[in-house]
């Protein structure tokens, strides 16, 4: 397997992204509005009935479980370009030509997964970074310095946010490549966020401590251990035939 | 370099291709003719390892279809022109080729150079920055063969690669393949133009799921048996008509004044025709020899065969 050939195809990938607004837009758009509208829910919230907003003991219990609230969004965000890289071959029907070529499956697929990553750990981060900076600048004044960041979120935007990119990259892709239309592909894929709602949810219900720094490094440990899975799983699914034949 | 052996593909229990044998020279060009259907993009298929066989053999410069590390090196050394264009509509006609030429590994020099060459030739150099969702059928067609030509492969296939194309750009595409024939390059054309495949093809294939039959253009049409004369009388008189059914002929049509008879050997048999028609008191306006068109093979085959 050739890294350098995946990186062209990625490159190629990147190209035509340029092009596609509605691929853009699903990338930006999620992070820029949780960026801005959370902070301004939490600067806002509290303040009926002459009340002088949220108070800062409980400002410190919501902000933590915030963080974990990007490896959600990380999961999420690489549905719609994850799904474009395999279906936008499929439609312009690509595929055909390109598997003429001494291309490897692995190769094919690393070469996606590059061009849905990419991208998605730069809306991720920057999405992430510009909503601790808003959240700093409404919550300074109540608890008396910057929250963010911290460890938890270094740990949440260096390790778990890619991972979890990497875990829904891989789940779309393989999706993607089976199903033979687009929406089915896009609805399966957004199941990917499931499990990290589930583990979101029980942080909201004190089942998990997710403010926990060792908490969260166990969540990265088992997820990097499930993408390494997820790749062999992709390659060993992917089926050049039924992908050339199935697809109308 | 192409070889084929009983090779045949079944969807479910449905025959595609059905036991097909042949074989094509280095430097060939061969045509797979045959109607919609009949299974011609799926031998292509299989031959340049995008599907897999149901049975038989095929090889590739004596690389073994269907094996997995052979079948990496056949895509080495093929180029695809498939019936969809599949062209990249956001990036431009040079992009598209450069593209491909990194994925065949070529040298940056190589790919320069050659998709120059292939653009120039083709009629697209101007357009090289041009994205290609603005460009014309034509135009696309003709950048897929340039795209599977980036890399100098040795065998060519192309899947129906005039389908869609007006007259012209018809022409600048047969004319660009017998370039192609003129490098030495085996071709594997399929198409269901009985035209092109006469005029550019070596050898011709007939396939309607079997292969029907295989040879030269020249060979094809003599292998139905004979050919016809055309006899045009002053008047087709009784007298001349039953002179004639007395010869050994294999069939007679009249239509007017114009007898069209069934010949196996014209060279021969016209003498003894004209003799009884003279005899017999006839008067001859004009004489022809047609031979049996490659239509006329292909239309009795296939419909053979469908039957
Ligand atoms: N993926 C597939 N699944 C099931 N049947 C298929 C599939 N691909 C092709 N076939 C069938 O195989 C037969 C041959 O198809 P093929 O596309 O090879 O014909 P063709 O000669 O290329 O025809 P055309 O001139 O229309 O391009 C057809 O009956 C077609 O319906
Ligand atoms: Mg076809």
């Amino acid at each position: 397997m050739k890294l350098s050939k995946s990186w062209v195809i990625a490159a190629k990938d990147f190209r035509t992204f340029r092009k596609k607004r509605n691929v853009i837009s699903s990338l930006i758009v999620v992070p820029l509005i949780v960026a801005i509208l959370i902070p301004l829910v939490i600067s806002f919230a509290g303040h009926r009935n002459g009340q002088n907003g949220i108070p800062a003991t409980e400002l410190l219990t919501l902000l933590p479980a915030f963080a974990f609230f990007y490896v959600m969004i990380a999961a999420y965000i690489p549905t719609p370009i994850a799904s474009y890289t395999i279906i936008g071959e499929k439609v312009e029907k690509s595929l055909e030509p390109l598997l003429a070529t001494p291309t490897t499956d692995g190769e094919i697929l690393l070469g996606k997964g590059i061009a849905a990553f990419l991208p998605s750990l730069a809306a991720v981060l920057g999405g992430s970074a510009l909503f601790m900076a808003v959240m700093d600048l409404v919550t300074r004044s109540k608890i008396g310095y910057y929250y963010f960041p911290n460890w938890n979120t270094a740990a949440v935007m260096f390790l778990l946010a890619p991972l979890a990119i990497l875990f829904s990259v891989e789940l779309n892709v393989i999706v993607s490549s089976r199903v033979s239309d687009v929406r089915t592909s896009q609805q399966l894929g957004a199941l990917t966020v499931l499990p990290f709602a589930a583990l979101y949810v029980s942080g909201e219900l004190n089942l998990v401590d997710l403010g926990s720094l060792s908490n969260l490094l166990i969540i990265a440990g088992v997820l990097l251990v499930v993408d390494i899975l997820l790749f062999f799983v992709s390659r060993a699914t992917f089926r050049r035939e039924e992908i050339l034949t199935k697809w109308k | 370099m192409i070889e084929a052996i009983n090779l045949t593909k079944r969807f479910g229990n449905l025959t595609a291709v059905d036991g097909i044998s042949f074989q094509v020279d280095e430097g060939e060009v061969f045509g797979l003719l045959g109607p919609n259907g009949a299974g011609k993009t799926t031998t292509v298929r299989m031959l340049c390892c995008l599907i897999s066989k149901s049975g038989g053999e095929a090889r590739i410069a004596g690389y073994e279809v269907g094996k997995d590390p052979d079948s990496l090196e056949i895509r080495r050394l093929i180029g695809l022109v498939p019936d969809n264009v599949g062209l990249y509509d956001d990036l431009s006609a040079y992009d598209n080729l450069d593209f491909y030429g990194k994925l065949y590994e070529c040298t940056e020099e190589k790919r320069k150079a050659n998709i120059q060459r292939l653009l120039t030739m083709l009629g697209l150099w101007e357009k090289k920055d041009v994205l290609v969702g603005t460009f014309s059928k034509g135009m696309k067609q003709k950048l897929a063969i340039a795209r599977a030509l980036v890399h100098d492969p040795k065998v060519l296939f192309m899947d129906e690669p005039t389908a869609n194309l007006d007259p012209e750009s018809s022409k600048t595409v047969r004319d660009f393949i017998l370039d192609l024939k003129k490098e030495k390059r085996t071709i594997f054309l399929n198409t269901h133009n009985l035209d092109e495949a006469q005029r550019i093809c070596d050898r011709i294939g007939i396939l309607n799921i079997k292969l029907v039959a295989v040879g030269t253009p020249q060979d094809l049409e003599r292998s139905l048996s004979g050919r016809k004369t055309v006899i045009t009388l002053k008047e087709a008189s009784k007298e001349v008509l039953a002179a004639l059914k007395q010869l050994p002929l294999e069939d007679i049509t009249v239509d007017g004044n114009t007898l069209t008879i069934g010949v196996s050997n014209p060279e021969e048999q016209n003498a003894a025709i004209m003799e009884a028609i003279v005899k017999a008191g006839g008067q001859v306006i004009s004489v022809n020899i047609t031979s049996s068109s490659l239509e006329d093979v292909y239309l009795k085959l296939v419909r053979r065969t469908d039957s």
